[in-house]
């Protein structure tokens, strides 16, 4: 199980061609309005974003048309041969004022930006993991890691870029568009009619390489996809090649794939990047065709003014085409393509990031786990008479605390252990079933031992009684209350659980240990290690107590994890204990050498053991034997083996357990 | 490191070489055309006589013949001649951007399969230094970013610099006393670029670790999910989780909030260009020594300048970026194989199955105090059957790894066959050794195909004969497709007793002098067990057979058995000498036999 996760939580597929993205949200409205109201935690701000962006496109579109009046008065130098300085130096300051301003509102919109974009994504996370800390057991049966972290990792990441750049590049880019468009017509309809049909042709271009891109980086996914599979495959049994010198073999496998990827990314990345250059290089077109139809205009009319519909088309609203509005009109044409192509990609990446949020919105708006219980777990004293008492402080003893809704009175039950399955009934998807009508009981303090192949439904019990999964039939009751009715955290708390995967955390020993019980003292601690005879390998670590541990506890052994597992459940100090496969790891010497730790911690408390090797089930108060999820045999050990049925053929080796 | 990764290129150098052939064309035209429209307004629409126009451009459309044009005609012919290079220079550069994409992924995939091949090479104690892990993220995530950057470098690294260098040529050439103008922006703004970017790089690496500790924190949380319900620690992980993110919410901040200064002060020096610019430039058209179309062009000039020095800035960050990749990349590739075989002789084959370990010490890592295994002297003759029992941790399976060399002893020998391993090829030892691992894989494909991997040639009878053997032929025959069932990844859609018994008829096919299962059978039934013993007994009657187990019924019909503890041999004998004299061994016997005692 362990290595199939592993495997899933690699790396992203590769990197190549992360930029272009081509993916259509479902409901694209409705994701934009609801990814809005994160994005809009404070409308003020989010219009002075909008005034500001407004202002620096402006500045720049009125820059650049200021350059008009400059140039025409230098026009007038060479003409007239008398030089009026104060226009010039009137023109240039108000050219300096509105540049100024216009960089300090895109410094000041990006900075306004950057808040916003974090804190949105700051908020969206949260949400996320806070929903998916509710959510239960099954769906995360359902996804696997690397899909949910992709939620956390890519996702966000587009939703990043399409916040911090795509909101505003759209906004600002329309607003240079149009800003130029109108001081182009403005300036003359003629030279903007060329430009419009330039346009056109640009944005065919977009619209076909788009389509073709979209194709290839497709088949660009699929190939990074084989290559990665098979370097995650072959690398991680590359010790297997080698005990078999397949070397050379694998070798020739990979190069097909990795010559297939070669091709489809090499057609896939021409797409993207050849956009840029046509779209650059067109502009130089535009630019070279408005010179000459411009200068063209300007010879003919001898840029003097002229009347009617001529003089408008050709010269705009002053009726007359410049030298001074040509150049204005010539800096205006190399800066149109580039907010056309922004435009483009931009809208690309929102929708990216619209996919992306709709994935996310998908996770939050799964039900969460259901939770109706009423029954909690309080601290609780007995006094002499043998009545229980709620008590505010730790008392070492709890109770269940019942109230009852039909005359608002609360009763208290002790906290034993006490644990019942009436004829339960489960099936994980409800198709399968998975168990089928069984019964068991279990005292406080008895031992009972599940014994069974893989798939018979061991595990499937113990999740049960803590309720990571919800029975179809029948009934489970804890010191006689049906364990629907009881808070699952209260639940939960009353149980410890040591799994055959034991997952640490990165942190130090004694944090992993704490986890148990998070207010436990140092003393508590060892104490507990000592128990689980973790203790006299912990002190052997560099750092004892405080050693880090670090990638799911990856600088211990196997052994060694399972014993720290054991330790936390030891801490906790539950009544009930559940060990599924915790001895798995440990070789039989060890295993007996922590036996006696053992004993002590499960003296007084009911405990449910799953386990692979007889030898550990053999003391139990009872074995029950599943198959099929059902219990076939059940009973202590001498009583099984003297039956000589099913458990009789396992413990003499006739059978596989697996 | 970087040369040593363009000799990658070998294949695509043509494609390497053409792009940044192309984007020379490009830049050269993009730097003329703006020149041309100068031409256009001084001469075509002012009437100022071509030749009496600076710049060794002039010289050229002189030498065109544009010197007799005037006026329309001028303007045309110039016009044309603009859109004629416009053209020509989208070819070059939508040229210059296949080929960059060409030569990035030839480039790409040349060194992801030379780095696959490297790692197919590494011995086991290679792979144990890098961990499969950090080998799958360089092979995967550091080769894209390489490729890309590399891809990007040929477009920009000639792009822009050679776009700066012919922009301020051409403001140089039109008139020197106002390109002054550069020469004081131009550097300020660099320094300023350079300066936000050494800034931002050391807050840019503290967010990338914010960033990969948050996702660990993730990753943890999501694999460890029933830990978490099982003890309540939801509101506890809640809490963590929000510091994190509250961390790295500020740690983006703190880096971006710099980087976003780049526009606006981008800006501010092109602002500044101009108007500079247009004020200076007036006074010289007054004075006569300028033109105002030329005023035009170097308006134009600025942009392109700036335009490639905030180019020049972005490609300093990338290679920041990727130079973390390519470390990585380079460590994979220049790590020695531990294990070499050169001087062998490939004539000298492994002759019968005898093994001799001789004063024998080994440790995984040179530097370790400890050694796992110390002083080992063993002589095992060819045909045996030998048992290794020892707890967790007492080395075996690291003695037996050294027969097939799959590491190499610190001190001592180990001989195989009479000749020590090192004198044989890698190959021919490995052939003859014939080694079931104990986290052992099988691959996708069919179960003819992974068990193939014993025996290349193989005949179906031959493959279903060492099946029998390993009693799997049973259950293989019992699927639908029998032995071309599909094994999905990992092979998963086989239980753990099913898979170890298609990994030992695997290893059986190669018809081994020394066959070696290391825990193979943990998870098959002891009746199972037996009978694989038996069937290997009878038809591999020559074959050297060590068995490393758990359970005493594995091992205890061995001609020998070793008990190992703490990496030294701590007896040998048969079952009953041992059951008699080996401490441990009595009491891994007892613990495991109970049971059967008291019947």
């Amino acid at each position: 199980m362990s290595e199939k996760q592993a495997k899933k939580n690699g790396p992203p597929p590769g990197g190549p061609g992360g930029k272009m993205r081509f993916e259509k949200p479902q409901n694209p409205a409705k994701t934009l309005l609801r990814l809005l109201s994160y994005v809009v935690k404070n409308k003020a701000v989010l219009v002075l974003v909008a005034v500001l962006v407004i202002i620096s496109s402006g500045a720049g579109v009125a820059g650049t048309y200021l350059l008009t009046p400059i140039i025409n008065e230098i026009g007038l130098v060479v003409e007239n041969g008398t030089f009026d300085i104060t226009n010039i130096v009137k023109y240039l300051i108000i050219i300096g004022i509105i540049y100024v301003c216009g960089a300090a509102a895109q410094y000041a919109y990006q900075r306004l930006m950057l808040n916003i974009s974090q804190g949105t994504l700051n908020l969206l996370r949260k949400d996320l993991f806070d929903h998916l800390q509710s959510l239960p057991i099954k769906f995360f049966d359902a996804h696997t890691h690397g899909e949910l972290m992709s939620r956390f990792t890519n996702d966000t990441d587009t939703i990043r870029e399409a916040i911090s750049q795509g909101l505003v590049q759209t906004i600002s880019s329309l607003v240079t568009v149009i800003g130029i468009f109108s001081m182009m017509l403005y300036i003359s309809p003629a030279l903007t009619g060329l430009i419009i049909v330039m346009l056109i042709v640009m944005l065919n271009i977009i619209k076909f390489i788009g389509g073709k891109s979209a194709n290839f980086f497709r088949k660009q996914q699929q190939n990074i996809g084989a290559v990665n599979g098979y370097i995650e495959e072959f690398i991680e049994g590359q010790r297997v090649v080698k005990v078999f010198c397949r070397e050379e073999k694998s070798k020739e496998a990979f190069s097909v794939h990795n010559e297939n990827f070669r091709k489809s990314a090499t057609n896939a990345h021409t797409c993207a990047s050849i956009i840029m250059p046509i779209m650059g290089n067109l502009s130089y077109f535009n630019f070279a065709a408005t010179a000459t139809l411009g200068a063209f205009i300007i010879i003919k009319t001898g840029a003097s003014e002229l009347s009617g519909v001529t003089g408008f088309l050709l010269g705009g609203i002053e009726g007359v085409l410049t030298l001074g509005s040509l150049a204005a009109f010539l800096q205006y044409t190399r800066q149109f393509s580039n907010p056309i192509s922004q435009v483009s990609q931009q809208l690309n990446n929102i929708l990216a990031a619209l996919a992306g949020a709709e994935r996310i919105f998908a996770i939050i708006d799964t039900t969460p786990e259901e939770d109706d219980g009423y029954v909690t777990l309080v601290n609780a004293r007995v006094d002499e008479n043998g009545n229980i008492e709620e008590s505010e402080e730790r008392t070492g003893t709890w109770a269940w605390r019942h109230p009852h809704s039909a005359d608002g009175s609360v009763t208290y039950t002790l906290l034993k252990g006490d644990v019942r399955f009436h004829d339960v009934t489960f099936s994980y998807d409800g198709k399968k079933t998975v168990l089928k009508n069984v019964s068991l009981y279990a005292k406080p303090g008895q031992k009972i031992a599940f014994v069974g192949s893989t798939g018979a439904g061991k595990t499937t019990i113990t999740n049960l009684i803590n309720r990571f999964y919800d029975i179809d039939e029948g009934k489970i009751t804890y010191d006689g209350i049906n364990i629907k009715k009881i808070k699952k955290d209260d639940l939960r708390r009353s149980l410890a659980m040591v799994l055959q995967d034991t997952h640490l955390f990165t942190g130090t020993v004694e944090e992993n240990i704490r986890y148990g019980k998070l207010d436990a003292t140092h003393e508590e601690i060892v104490e507990a290690a000592k128990l689980s005879n973790a203790h006299s390998f912990i002190k052997r670590l560099p750092d004892g107590y405080n050693t880090m541990l670090t990638g799911d506890g990856g600088n211990l052994s196997q052994g060694q994890r399972q014993l720290l597992a054991i330790a936390r459940a030891a801490v906790a100090n539950p009544p009930v204990l559940i060990l599924d496969e915790a001895t798995s790891s440990i070789d039989t010497r060890t295993e007996k050498l922590i036996e006696k730790g053992m004993d002590k911690l499960m003296e007084n408390k009911t405990v449910f053991v799953i386990a692979h090797r007889l030898s550990t089930v053999r003391n139990s108060n009872a074995i029950m034997v599943l198959e099929d999820g059902q219990i076939i045999e059940k009973g202590d050990h001498d009583t099984l083996i003297e039956e000589k049925g099913k458990y009789y053929k396992l413990y003499t080796g006739q059978f596989e357990l697996s | 490191m970087i040369k040593k990764l363009l000799s990658y290129a070998k294949g695509y150098g043509i494609y390497a070489f053409l792009s940044p052939l192309a984007i020379v064309f490009e830049v050269l035209i993009e730097v003329a055309i703006p020149f041309l429209m100068s031409v256009i307004v001084d001469s075509g629409i002012n009437g100022i006589p071509l030749s009496e126009k600076e710049g060794f451009v002039v010289d050229i459309l002189l030498r065109m013949g544009f010197g007799e044009k005037q006026g329309l005609e001028l303007v045309t012919s110039t016009g044309l001649l603009m859109i004629v290079m416009a053209c020509f220079s989208l070819i070059c550069g939508a040229s210059a951007a296949y080929f960059a994409a060409k030569a990035g992924m030839g480039f790409g995939k040349n060194l992801r399969g030379a780095m696959f091949g490297k790692i197919q090479d590494f011995s086991f104690s290679n792979v144990d230094k890098f961990s499969t892990g950090s080998l799958i993220t360089r092979m995967t995530t550091d080769v894209g970013m390489i490729q890309n950057a590399f891809m990007m470098a040929l477009r920009m690294l000639v792009r822009s610099p050679l776009m700066f260098i012919m922009a301020i040529a051409m403001a140089v050439d039109i008139n020197k006393k106002l390109s002054l103008v550069f020469i004081i922006v131009g550097p300020a703004l660099f320094a300023a670029l350079v300066f936000i970017g050494s800034k931002a790089h050391p807050r840019f690496e503290r967010m990338f670790k914010k960033y990969d500790k948050f996702n660990t924190s993730i990753q943890e949380n999501l694999i460890s999910i029933r830990v978490v319900k099982a003890f309540v620690r939801s509101k506890y992980e809640k809490e963590k989780f929000r510091i994190s993110n509250d961390e790295l919410k500020a740690a983006s901040i703190f880096a971006e909030k710099l980087i976003i200064l780049n526009g606006p002060v981008m800006m501010v020096a092109v602002y500044t260009c101009i108007i500079s610019i247009l004020w200076f430039g007036s006074k010289l058209i007054f004075v006569g020594s300028m033109q105002l179309g030329d005023l035009m062009s170097f308006i134009t000039y600025v942009q392109q300048i700036l335009m490639s020095l905030m180019m020049i800035s972005m490609i300093f960050v990338m290679s920041v970026m990727a130079r973390a990749s390519m470390k990585r990349v380079c460590e994979v590739l220049d790590e020695e194989p531990t294990i070499k075989d050169d001087t062998a002789d490939g004539n000298l084959k492994v002759e019968n199955g005898d093994i001799e370990f001789k004063n024998v010490v080994f440790r995984y890592n040179e530097t370790a105090e400890e050694p796992v295994l110390s002083n080992i002297n063993l002589s095992i003759k060819s045909g045996e059957t030998i048992g290794i029992l020892g707890g967790t941790g007492s080395a075996k399976s690291s003695l037996v790894q050294l027969i097939p060399r799959l590491y190499d002893v610190s001190e001592g020998e180990v001989l195989v066959g009479g000749r020590n391993v090192k004198d044989y090829k890698i190959h021919n030892l490995r052939d003859s050794v014939s080694m079931v691992l104990q986290s052992n894989v099988l691959f996708s494909g069919t179960i003819e195909e992974n068990l193939r991997w014993g025996n290349e040639n193989a005949t179906m009878e031959e493959i279903r004969e060492a099946a029998k053997i390993a009693c799997a032929d049973d259950f293989v025959m019992s699927f639908p497709e029998q032995y071309n069932t599909d094994m999905s990844q990992g092979g998963v859609n086989v239980s753990g007793g099913q898979k170890q018994r298609l990994c030992i008829a695997r290893a059986l096919l190669k018809n081994p002098k020394i066959l070696i299962l290391d825990d193979s059978t943990s998870a098959v039934d002891t009746a199972t067990d037996g009978k694989i013993r038996e069937g290997m007994k009878n038809s591999l009657p020559e074959t050297t057979k060590i068995i490393i187990a758990q359970r005493i019924n594995s091992i205890q019909h061995a001609d020998k058995i070793i008990v190992i503890d703490d990496g030294k041999i701590d007896d040998i004998g048969t079952h009953d000498e041992l059951l008699s004299r080996n401490e441990i061994y009595k009491d891994v016997y007892i613990s495991q036999q109970e049971g059967k005692m008291e019947q």
